[in-house]
């Protein structure tokens, strides 16, 4: 019993997933007998990588309704953020200086559309609603004669709420603005079909849908054509678009990991589900103020993002050291704000100092909820004992009645 | 992060959790820190009449380290005046629990809360600075 106690519970999937095993075996030959550079045309080792590249190739076209031509293999999706945004601004900017895009976007966006402003192109950062999804009138008012490309991403990596892309496609091409969509955390987790939503360029990611680390993939449309200009130059592999040697263990793992996602999504996704609202029912049950962060239907069925009302996330992190979970409460930093995504959605910033994000994925069982849900209860019973704001609010103080000195 | 083992203890068994009557004469209570930081340290002395800190209690919302400063803080003002309470400095707290950098902002948060308790105590007890605690 103290044995199984010990074992760590992993319920941080939006984080990184564990490569399914499947995916392993199907990866390994091809780092020993099949090791062929897939780039030699002239003799059958190159060959039989080639094919196993194109046959992955297929398998991510599939999984969002593309065709193999439009996959461009990459390192990641941070990579395809890059090069998307990028991209596709150094080619249309001279005369569509302008790109649109969210404060909620990953790090990676933000940091590319910040890159991008300081050469001179123009930005504009959308907010969000209380329930983290955008408002699609001001999208409207904010395209310009001058946009060239909207980037938005399709799931949010700490809330979990699924933007209406198919709304946003409409707009986009309507407008004959370029859509983008970040689909690291969407992938496998929603269906996607880059013509019926109005795709142009999207990211994928190898290591969030139970593929390797190190791989991912940009879709960039072909008809109508959309063009971006490389940031990685060299031999000029996947069309000129990214250079460098195709890493083909990596490429057929990501393959392989989008092929069964497309075969087990629906089930696997009504399994996690059921499991998610077992988790938050349990947690309603026990203990009182906890509030769910982004939308509660428009959310993907693994991301459960919960502030424990007066107890502060990184304490409540430090108490249930046996399971591997993420808080919105970035303490750690000099800065001590919490998290931008939280702050973005109008979250009192105290209660955005006691969020947790609980992940379920493929490999999460019912035990280890049950055994996660009774260390977190019992953190916070623990913890909220010796809070000051709990005290405060059980004498029916409104804490924001107090004139709080900012430190 | 690593955290010292002392730190770590002061988290896990935190000593003289708990809320005192605020309205008792002998007692001064400083509360500090602002939720919308994630941290706010509740503070509470028991003085006796010759000036000698009998009791201390804390309640704090805030990280690991801010808890373990907290509890570490009651620890040491037991049994000393109030001078002798107020004397001690944030940067003794961060050498006991070895705080990381980014958590020295946790033992100035303690210092603050004992200097505001005793100059609470002193203003409801009549004796010198008329500024209030908070």
């Amino acid at each position: 019993m103290n044995e199984l106690k010990a074992k760590p519970i992993y319920l941080d999937y939006q984080a990184t997933t564990p490569t399914d095993p499947r995916v392993v075996d199907a990866m390994l030959p091809y780092f020993t007998e099949k090791f062929g550079n897939p780039h030699s045309r002239n003799h059958s080792f190159g060959w039989e990588a080639e094919d196993a590249v194109e046959v992955a190739r297929d398998q991510v076209a599939k999984i969002i309704g593309a065709s193999s031509k439009e996959i461009i293999f990459t390192s990641g999706a941070t990579e395809s953020n890059n090069l998307a945004l990028k991209g596709v601004m150094k080619f249309y900017g001279k005369k569509k200086p302008h790109l649109i895009t969210v404060v909620t976007e990953h790090k990676c966006v933000l940091d590319s559309a910040r890159h991008l402003e300081q050469e001179g192109f123009k930005v504009t950062y959308l907010g969000v609603k209380d329930n983290g999804l955008i408002d699609l009138e001001q999208l409207k008012a904010a395209i310009t004669d001058e946009t060239a490309i909207v980037s938005v991403m399709a799931v949010n990596n700490e809330i979990g709420v699924i933007q209406p892309l198919k709304e946003i496609g409409e707009i986009c091409r309507e407008r004959g603005v370029f859509f983008h969509t970040d689909c690291a955390q969407a992938v496998g987790k929603i269906p996607l079909d880059v013509d019926e939503m109005k795709i142009d360029l999207m990211s994928i990611s190898g290591h969030k849908i139970y593929g390797p680390k190190g791989i991912g993939a940009l879709y960039v449309r072909r008809r109508p054509r959309v063009r971006v200009i490389a940031q990685i130059t060299g031999g000029g592999q996947e069309r000129g678009m990214r250079s460098g040697t195709l890493p083909t263990p990596l490429i057929v793992g990501l393959g392989k990991a989008c092929d069964i996602a497309m075969n087990e999504m629906a089930e696997e996704n009504a399994r996690i589900m059921e499991l998610r609202d077992y988790t938050m029912k349990r947690f309603r049950d026990r203990l009182a103020d906890i509030y769910v962060n982004g939308d509660e239907t428009q959310r993907v069925a693994g991301n459960l993002n919960v502030s424990f009302a007066y107890v502060e996330g990184e304490s409540l992190l430090m108490d249930i050291k046996n399971i591997a979970v993420s808080s919105g409460s970035a303490c750690t930093s000099a800065s001590l704000e919490p998290s931008y995504v939280l702050r973005a959605l109008g979250v009192d910033e105290e209660l955005a100092h006691t969020s947790l994000r609980i992940g379920i994925g493929r490999y999460t069982t019912r035990e280890e909820l049950d055994q996660a849900i009774d260390s977190i209860c019992v953190a916070v019973e623990r913890l909220r004992e010796m809070s000051p704001l709990w005290e405060m609010a059980q004498e029916g103080i409104d804490i924001k009645s107090i004139e709080w000195a900012e430190h | 992060m690593a955290y010292s083992e002392k730190l770590i203890d002061h988290y896990e068994n935190p000593r003289n959790v708990g809320s005192m009557d605020k309205n008792e004469t002998s007692v001064g209570t400083g509360l500090v820190g602002a939720p919308a930081c994630g941290d706010v340290m509740k503070l509470q002395i028991k003085v006796t009449a010759d000036g000698i800190i009998e009791d201390a209690k804390f309640k704090t919302f805030g990280c690991g380290s801010a808890i373990a400063s907290s509890s570490l803080i009651t620890e040491w003002v037991k049994g000393k005046s109030l001078d002798e309470a107020g004397s001690i400095k944030n940067s003794q707290i961060a050498e006991e629990l070895a705080l990381p950098p980014v958590k020295i902002h946790c033992s100035i948060l303690a210092e603050d809360a004992i200097k505001a308790a005793i100059a609470d105590y002193k203003t409801k007890n009549g004796q010198g600075e008329v500024e209030a605690a908070e």
